[in-house]
């Protein structure tokens, strides 16, 4: 009977891999449409619109501050837009209710920022925790899924060691196992490289290329590394100043002619992006 | 400009109350009868309560014993020395026994919860719940609370018991009382129902007061190192008032 619930819990998965019922294959998985996002008087994103096709590692790209973050939490449905839609596996992710999107998070793996590991979980339960908690899947297939996890990752042998026991690269590629052991749909990749020295940017970087491939997932990768990314993604969105300041190959944006993206590709100082914050309201003046 | 203000002050902790009423029922509503559920409630009943066990009988036994001096020197001014067990018992089982275990609950196991579930916060571990389609309430909040509602109650009794325990050995031990009348008196004097009963009564409501403003400022807590530190001194001293106002509230019912 338990088995019968997990299995059944693995072929919704890849029943909705597959997409029946949902738009076509060559349908982009994420459509956002004129998203605005305000945070008090200040507008973090205005008017963004943006495709993310199947099976792509896509970049989004901006100076610090510039709503990268923010694009991903609106996709994950952490936060409501203030005005147009997002749009993931063609289901609008504003208009879900909290119980959809818990289930629509099932669907999705998020590796944030600094891992966000549990740290009164050893390794091996880091990851079995949503599998515990999404399937009833009996202990034994359970071990065998988090230790194939954390072979893909080059972990094995680490199952019994707790978080503060792992070097900032490990505990990265743990949290890459833990959000991966589910099979998502996408992967919501929230500053994956920062704070890791050049090996382990290299080990994350194709272990992010070789687990999007092999699980025929779409990534997202928020990011303000322009010379790691360009060896990573397909495609790159690059905002600035609450707009898609430019879009398309690293090679095309590497060679693009557009100040704006010149200076943030090539990071000059002088350009059209600002170095000093723009607060909400009137205009500060030394003046006044 | 100034009434937005006198506005602000006065509706902020009827929102923040109604906040925290809310929490309550999300962590009620998440209460299912699984395994795991009750093995992660056990687990933060060793951690919350066990672990506060030394403390509390340590000062369980001197409150006992201080109690007793006090009360030798009081009474044996009406030549009513050996009423002294009866005064001891009345006065920890009712009041002195469920408020200062809640209190030191507060103290000891109270900040530890604020500090750790504000730590989860700050470090994204809530959000990663969140993003694993985990309920957050359900997983960290709920098996703390339950456990501190359990652990206070149980605690108290050890509390009374070494605070007896501590007046045995000053009472009969250094001042020489009668043991017979002291254990008579305490017997007699003390009722089941009215005294030990209010007391439990007491403690399961402090243990629940407690345990939710413990874990509802480590949840709101802003992530980061100075909000954990503000969450934490804001669970004692609230926690603490609290249970000394509906300490009034109860035993003004009770009695």
């Amino acid at each position: 009977m338990r088995k019968r619930s997990g299995e059944k819990i693995l072929n919704t998965q890849k029943q909705a891999r597959q997409n029946p019922g949902g738009p076509e294959p060559a349908a982009p998985i994420i459509r956002i449409r004129d998203l605005v996002f305000r945070r008090g008087n200040k507008t973090i994103l205005d008017g963004i619109s943006l495709d993310i096709q199947r099976g792509s590692i896509v970049a989004l790209m901006g100076p610090s501050g510039a709503g990268k973050t923010t694009l991903l939490q609106l996709i994950s449905g952490q936060l409501q837009p203030d005005e147009g839609s997002v749009e993931v596996n063609g289901r609008q992710v504003s208009a879900m209710s909290d119980r959809e999107l818990f289930r629509f998070r099932r669907h999705i793996g998020v590796l944030l920022q600094n891992g966000a590991l549990f740290t009164d979980l050893t390794v091996y339960e880091n990851i079995a925790t949503p599998v515990r908690e999404h399937t009833d899947l009996p202990e034994p297939l359970i071990r065998r899924l988090v230790m194939t996890k954390l072979n893909t990752v080059g972990l094995g042998g680490t199952e019994e060691l707790m978080p503060y026991e792992l070097s900032g690269g490990m505990a990265r590629r743990v949290a890459l196992a833990r959000a991966v052991v589910l099979d998502p749909l996408i992967m919501l990749y929230d500053e994956p490289m920062t704070g890791l020295d050049p090996i382990a940017v290299s080990t994350v970087r194709t272990l992010m290329r070789e687990t999007n491939d092999a699980l025929g997932l779409t990534s997202l990768v928020v990011t303000h590394n322009v010379v790691q990314m360009s060896k990573l993604v397909d495609y790159c969105y690059i905002i600035a100043s609450a707009k898609i300041a430019g879009e398309g190959s690293p090679e095309e944006l590497a060679h693009s002619p557009d100040p704006g993206i010149d200076q943030f590709v090539n990071g000059k100082v002088d350009g059209p992006i600002a170095f000093h914050y723009v607060p909400a309201g009137p205009a500060w003046s030394l003046l006044n | 400009m100034s009434s937005v203000i006198k506005q602000q002050n006065f509706t902020g902790p009827i929102q923040e109350a109604g906040r925290c009423l809310l929490f309550l029922l999300r962590m009620i509503a998440g209460l299912r009868p699984k395994l795991e559920q009750l093995l992660s409630i056990m687990q933060q009943t060793y951690l919350i309560g066990a672990r506060s066990l030394v403390i509390i009988m340590i000062c369980g036994f001197f409150v006992g014993m201080v109690l007793s001096l006090q009360a030798i020197n009081a009474l044996e001014q009406f030549g009513a020395s050996d009423q002294v067990s009866l005064l001891v018992g009345k006065s920890l089982f009712r009041e002195l026994g469920p408020v200062l275990t809640a209190l030191l609950f507060a103290g000891r196991a109270g900040t530890s919860i604020t500090a750790e579930i504000g730590l989860m916060r700050a470090t994204s571990q809530i959000d990663a719940m969140e993003l694993m389609a985990i309920d957050p309430i359900q997983r960290v909040a709920l098996p703390r609370f339950m456990a501190g509602l359990i652990s206070v109650p149980l605690l108290t009794a050890m509390f009374n018991a070494l605070a007896i325990l501590g007046s045995v050995v000053f009472a009969i031990g250094v001042m020489g009382l009668d043991a017979g009348i002291f254990w008579s008196k305490l017997q007699t004097g003390v009722y089941f129902g009215k005294d030990f009963l209010g007391g439990v009564y007491k403690s399961i409501l402090f243990g629940g007061i407690v345990s939710l403003v413990a874990v509802f400022f480590g949840y709101t807590a802003k992530p980061t190192g100075a909000g954990v530190g503000t969450a934490t001194t804001n669970t004692v001293v609230l926690s603490s008032v609290l249970v000394l106002i509906f300490d009034f509230i109860m035993t003004s019912f009770l009695s």
